[in-house]
């Protein structure tokens, strides 16, 4: 099972190895990609979002970082002297990178599959509510009461107390596509 | 586990086997928390999105309407189509008829009949009124004109003996409570007292505007607030907002309630005007609340200057923004934005502590912004749609910090997961923006043509996103709505037409161009809002000829190409003559945006 911590990243073509003009028009339309999802965050319109939803923008932007990853991100966008700011200018340059290197990538639909079966040995198909939460927030990195409590309310069948995970996995992707 | 592991043939102890296992698990659970908090977040974004939408538009909207009320301005010049309506035209546009007839003469058109059984009123008012109205609108009963008619002109006495700027005293017993936009949603009030309590006169409160229009109670919570301003003008506070206004209100469907409601034709209210065109500004250290005025005292019927009226826009308008200085509101067409710098140097000029507005819907119900002297208050929750937004009100008394208190109404939808909801809400804004989409479809394809030089009938993201920015005038993240909009291809190329492919403007004549059920598609709401004013007797019809040199005027100051012969074609064919004259609310509704996999048949028509 691919691990997503630790500092091996997985990195394809570098962009100095596609042609310049390639490498350009692709790094101007990350910019674009960047600039629009930075944006729906700056409430105040002045090039800088609440350090807190940073981890929102880069994920909405296709990546999944774990949260050491993104704790490291934050680390790198960050004043020198923490404002609780995060300025675009710094943003920016940072986020291009983890874009070009193709780095975080989502975790597919199968790993996702087999990860729950790893928690379900006994292959009934499904956790109970208890196991879940058990797993999420104690193992790991833990989920706050909150994410448990946003997970379970679509995942769980409220007959049996239980989640179907593969069809509560079907669900979502359908729901992304 | 049943198949035999590494571990079981001997190579480790029983712990190791634990661990083992126990490192699969930690490594599971942290795939399906990286799994989840990613799909969370894009859920939010997704959310976050839809609201974009939804702002974008609405100020687009606003943006219409300051150019309507331009066109107004232009029509009275070009007076010579419209004789004999001349002082009608005028009186109504302006509202100074309001001093031609007294409250006599209009109570005495009004009786009540015997079985009336709604709430009655006894003046002078009490709390047992507020108590009646609240639990009589609880059970959908309709106060009768009668009384709306006694509340508004006793409530216009009042206002008019009272100054623009309003001083009141807090202190930590006697907390002042703040309310923002609420916008005819008459649940939230209802939630307000039941959570803060009635107001009275140890539980003070100031309303910040904006209180009819959008929502289907307008004339419910005015009456409430009015009537509870009466019982206690020192202790309930009614500030102005940019929705207190005639024609605002005809277009975001006051109006509309109105004639729902009251179907007396005869006796529809001209506007009356809320004196004090009020901001607020609060001061923590002291006891004052201040309201910022720029009206001097003077006869209520005097027409504002042009200055003055600019004066107004700027207060009710503008929106707080970080960038320094103060420039031209460009999204809302009216009012400005304005930097912490402004706010501080105000604030000090005055010497107080902070300004608490509303105006902007906020997705937690406040905002707090320029270093904390700004605060953004909105009580409308689910403003443009179910679970698009919380409410919130605010508790405050000097030598205190504010008390944020947020809400939402919920009803059926309460239990709902979060993606179904925002699976609603961006289904909403996609239609909404796929209808802005087919309004400006002729001038997006020419947009789109000038660019694709080999008429390929492709464009690069880039180029796309560019025309749509600039064609709709919507700042939106067009690369991320993409997806939802038009289709694209392995290369990240963008088939433009595409975006036009499941909804059409229902064409109510085969015969008439695209481009003219377009416009008249486009305009429709201010079309609508010119022919219920020229309609002098509210009886939804006027002739031919007024409906043709209206069109003629209108079409000259919007700049719209259209033949004339094509528009006259047009309302012949539809067969709408009825004695010369032309149903203009059927001509309208006509028009309007099929879109191709609805259950429903019609978009949401929401004329004005």
């Amino acid at each position: 099972m691919p691990s997503s911590r630790g500092s091996l990243r997985p990195r394809d073509g570098p962009a100095s190895l596609m042609s310049p003009p390639l490498a350009e028009v692709a790094v101007a339309e990350f910019h674009k990609k960047i600039k629009e999802a930075f944006e729906v965050f700056d409430h105040e319109s002045n090039n800088t979002v609440d350090v807190r939803e940073v981890g929102t923008i880069i994920r909405s932007l296709g990546c999944c970082p774990s949260e050491g990853e993104l704790h490291d991100l934050i680390a790198e966008v960050e004043e020198e002297e923490p404002t609780g700011y995060i300025r675009f200018e710094k943003f920016l340059p940072v986020m291009t990178e983890v874009l070009l290197e193709r780095r975080y990538r989502p975790i597919p639909e199968d790993i996702l599959l087999r990860a729950f079966e790893v928690l379900d040995p006994a292959k009934r198909g499904f956790l109970s509510k208890d196991e879940l939460i058990k797993y999420m927030t104690e193992e790991g990195e833990p989920f706050s009461q909150e994410e448990m409590e946003e997970m379970l309310s679509a995942a769980i069948d409220p007959e049996s107390n239980s989640i179907h995970y593969k069809d509560y996995i079907t669900m979502m992707v359908i729901d992304e596509n | 586990m049943n198949t035999p592991n590494l571990e079981d043939m001997g190579c480790g102890t029983s712990s190791a086997t634990k661990d083992k296992k126990s490192e699969k698990a930690l490594k599971a659970a942290l795939v399906i928390q990286n799994w989840y908090r990613g799909y969370s977040a894009r859920l939010k974004t997704r959310q976050r999105y839809a609201l974009t939408i939804f702002q974008s538009i609405e100020y687009a909207d606003e943006q219409g309407q300051l150019q309507l009320s331009n066109f107004f301005s232009f029509m009275l010049e070009n007076y010579t189509n419209v004789p004999e309506k001349e002082p009608g035209l005028v009186t109504r546009l302006f509202g100074s008829s309001i001093q031609d007839k007294d409250r006599q003469d209009y109570l005495g058109l009004i009786e009540i009949p015997d079985s009336y059984c709604g709430p009655r009123l006894q003046f002078p008012l009490t709390f047992t009124d507020i108590d009646l109205l609240i639990e009589a609108f609880k059970q959908q009963q309709i106060l009768h004109a009668y009384y709306v008619l006694e509340v508004l002109f006793e409530t216009k006495k009042v206002l008019q003996q009272m100054p623009n700027f309003t001083h009141t005293n807090t202190s930590p017993s006697k907390e002042i409570t703040i309310c923002g936009d609420l916008h005819g949603k008459l649940d939230d009030l209802f939630l307000i007292f039941y959570k803060n309590g009635l107001p009275s006169v140890t539980n003070p409160y100031v309303f910040n505007g904006d209180f009819v229009d959008r929502g289907k109670n307008s004339m419910e919570i005015l009456m409430i607030l009015f009537v509870s301003f009466l019982v206690y003008p020192n202790d309930l506070h009614l500030n102005r907002g940019n929705h207190e206004d005639f024609m605002m209100n005809m277009r975001y469907g006051f109006t509309k309630e109105i004639l729902h409601k009251y179907k007396m034709r005869s006796v529809l209210m001209p506007p009356i005007p809320m004196d004090g065109d009020r901001a607020e500004k609060k001061n923590k250290l002291g006891t004052a609340t201040v309201a910022l005025g720029i009206r001097t005292s003077g006869s209520f019927s005097e027409q504002l200057t042009k200055q003055e009226w600019e004066q107004v826009i700027d207060i009710l308008w503008s929106d707080p923004r970080g960038k320094r200085g103060c420039y031209p509101n460009t999204n809302r067409g009216g009012g400005c934005y304005f930097g912490p710098d402004i706010t501080s140097k105000i604030l000090n000029k005055y010497q107080l502590k902070m300004l608490v507005r509303s105006h902007e819907c906020k997705p937690e119900g406040y905002e707090i912004c320029h270093d904390g002297k700004v605060i953004t208050v909105f009580s409308a929750s689910n403003y443009y749609e179910e679970g698009s937004n919380r409410g919130a009100y605010i508790r405050m008394s000097s030598g205190t910090t504010p008390r944020f208190f947020q809400y939402q109404i919920t009803k059926a939808t309460c239990f709902r997961p979060l993606y179904q909801r925002v699976n609603a809400i961006e289904s909403s804004a996609i239609r909404m923006l796929k209808e802005r989409m087919i309004s400006r479809k002729t001038d997006l394809i020419r947009a789109f043509q000038l660019q694709d030089r080999n008429k390929s009938g492709k464009l690069s993201m880039g180029q796309w996103a560019f025309s749509m920015e600039n064609v709709l005038g919507l700042n939106l993240p067009w690369r991320s709505l993409s997806s939802h909009l038009v289709t694209t291809d392995k290369d990240g190329n963008i088939d433009y037409m595409s975006g036009f492919q499941d909804v059409h403007i229902q064409k109510p004549v085969k015969e008439v161009q695209s481009s003219l059920i377009e416009t008249v598609y486009r305009y429709r709401s201010d079309l609508q809002i010119i022919f219920n004013i020229i309609d002098s007797d509210h009886s939804g019809l006027i002739s031919m000829e007024e409906f043709r040199s209206m069109w003629r005027l209108f079409k000259s100051h919007y700049s719209v190409h259209i033949d004339d012969s094509q528009f006259d074609e047009l309302a012949e064919r539809m067969d709408l003559n009825k004695d010369g004259s032309i149903d203009f609310n059927e001509f309208l509704k006509a028009f309007y945006v099929v879109h191709k996999f609805d259950q429903l048949n019609k978009s949401d028509t929401k004329l004005a």
